[in-house]
């Protein structure tokens, strides 16, 4: 295995936590999600909810441990059994992005202090597929891996009091959408017209960790054509199923 | 069956035990904030323990029956009004049509928890009634609202009108804490001076976190961005400790260095700004 064995201890007395080395890759991603499948497959007479992040896993069991030390043991021989991974079917989606300055209120500071002319802001924005690690910080708010180095800009000083719902921008090493209107820090460069978290659904949001996402440039024009669709329920997400 | 929200009051949600299974969409728990208290309300109407209540914060609302129905409220202390007279915590009630009930001022304790006999049947979203937005539209019970409530019959027998509310757990100030995932990283020199001394509940306390007065020299690093739960203790760069309460974000890059027992996050819950707070160290049971 590639992986070295995670540290597995209870995190209070109802979840127990689980974690590697703190590092960022894919394979890891990949190797969590395995897990966090067959730990769910495990538990399938209990309610537990596992969650991953970039180098961990947490079981939450709502309905408490007995105790705390036999579920430990329990989690670590059903870690140890993993050891082939399976294949698992993913997404690839396609969202659009409009870059125009009305919604970019950054790409003049971002143009400036990383030496870039705007076209090419967008070129080296629109060009990676980026994967989508987690979602956290906000309800429906992407944790995406694979920003070009070029791109990468340190947050605002101080942070803005709202940013518009859909607004996509750069903090450090990350890209990301604002899901819904909120305070926030990052340097704005567009704005997606399509809803990435909506609670009227079951499945709130259709990203889900190791899913693939690509930006693609639209124009004003095409921009206000997409929300009035998506206003009306016609808009349909570009997506294809991949496996990994 | 209905109640009407003639003044909103602070700051008043519908909550029930909070929302499980979408914590992979970066949906908090949301819920009440403390489960004691909100039991002990919905036992006395004769619900099940879980019910959604009204979870009432300093200063309350004015509330209007349209029917008639079986009240309850829980909680330290308060002055609270039906049509102008006072009434009781802790003791159910039977309103009319018309009645009004004015909760003027929660004088111990900041929360107080209303349940009405077979529950509000407000808007369910992604298996809560839990107010917190986005999920829901408001965070908060707004001017005009219509809360519905279910038909239940034939309950008063049911009730628990002699149930036992033990209110001195509120007196003490200890916050009994689980070691966190980062609290190895501590220095004993660090973990004397966090459970030694005695903290103070800043302004900065909401249903999502409570942030303490103090602040401690930290020379702990920033953490990759890791899973966070409601009663988690977070200890900033900055020295500021931070603990997450039921509408925590699901995710946190600040070293976790407690984690808070249920209990403790329901004792925590009834403590205001400028109160004082101890933590416990408590180890995980064989």
């Amino acid at each position: 295995m590639k992986y070295k064995k995670p540290s597995i201890e209870a995190f209070g007395n109802q979840a127990i936590l689980l974690s590697w080395d703190e590092i960022i890759e894919e394979d890891l991603l990949y190797y969590l999600l395995d897990l966090k499948k067959n730990i769910q497959r495990f538990y399938t007479e209990v309610k537990v909810e596992v969650v991953n992040t970039y180098n961990s896993l947490l079981i939450n069991y709502h309905s408490g441990i007995d105790n705390i030390y036999d579920e430990i043991s329990a989690v670590k021989t059903l870690i140890l059994n993993c050891d082939e991974q399976e294949q698992q079917q993913f997404c690839q989606f396609t969202l659009p992005v409009c870059y125009d300055e009305k919604f970019g209120l950054d790409l003049e500071v971002l143009s400036k202090q990383n030496d870039l002319e705007i076209s090419e802001i967008i070129q080296l924005h629109t060009q990676p597929n980026y994967t989508i690690y987690f979602t956290g910080f906000l309800p429906g708010f992407l944790y995406l891996g694979g920003l070009d180095k070029k791109l990468h800009i340190s947050r605002k000083k101080s942070p803005r009091l709202k940013v518009e719902k859909g607004a996509v921008g750069i903090g450090e090493k990350q890209t990301g959408i604002y899901p819904q209107i909120s305070a926030g820090g990052w340097q704005l460069i567009g704005n997606c017209p399509v809803s990435i978290f909506d609670a009227e659904n079951e499945s709130p949001s259709p990203f889900q960790a190791g899913d693939k996402l690509k930006f693609e440039s639209v124009s004003l024009e095409e921009y206000q054509n997409i929300k009035k669709e998506v206003e009306l329920g016609n808009y349909q997400l570009k997506k294809e199923v991949y496996e990994h | 069956m209905s109640i009407r929200v003639k003044q909103p009051g602070l700051l008043t949600s519908v909550q029930d035990f909070g929302r499980t299974g979408f914590a992979s969409y970066g949906v908090p728990q949301s819920g009440v904030m403390d489960r004691y208290s909100a039991k002990i309300a919905n036992l006395l109407v004769g619900n099940t323990e879980y019910e959604a209540v009204l979870e009432i914060t300093m200063m309350g609302p004015t509330l209007v029956f349209e029917e008639e129905m079986l009240v309850a409220l829980s909680g330290l202390e308060a002055v609270v009004t039906l049509n102008n007279e006072k009434i009781e915590l802790l003791r159910p009630f039977e309103v009319k049509s018309g009645d009004i009930l004015q909760i003027k001022q929660i004088t111990k304790g900041i929360r107080l928890y209303l349940a009405v006999n077979g529950g509000f049947q407000t808007e369910m979203k992604l298996g809560s009634r839990s107010m917190y937005q986005p999920v829901t539209n408001t965070s908060t019970l707004q001017k005009g609202h219509e809360l519905k409530i279910a038909e239940y019959p034939d309950t008063k027998e049911k009730t628990f009108a002699h149930l036992k509310y033990e209110a001195e757990k509120y007196d003490s100030i200890t916050i009994e804490v689980y070691p966190g995932p980062e609290f190895d990283f501590l220095t004993d020199y660090m973990i004397d001076q966090l459970l030694q001394q005695t903290f103070s509940v800043s302004k900065n306390n909401s249903r999502m976190a409570y942030q303490l007065e103090e602040t401690l020299e930290n020379n702990l690093k920033p953490i990759l961005t890791q899973p966070v739960l409601p009663g988690t203790v977070q200890f900033t760069p900055g020295g500021n400790i931070i603990i997450l309460m039921r509408d925590a974000q699901t995710t946190g890059g600040y070293p976790r260095i407690f984690q808070l027992t249920d209990e403790s996050i329901n004792l925590l819950a009834q403590k205001k700004q400028g109160d004082t707070i101890q933590f416990q160290l408590k180890n995980y049971e064989h």
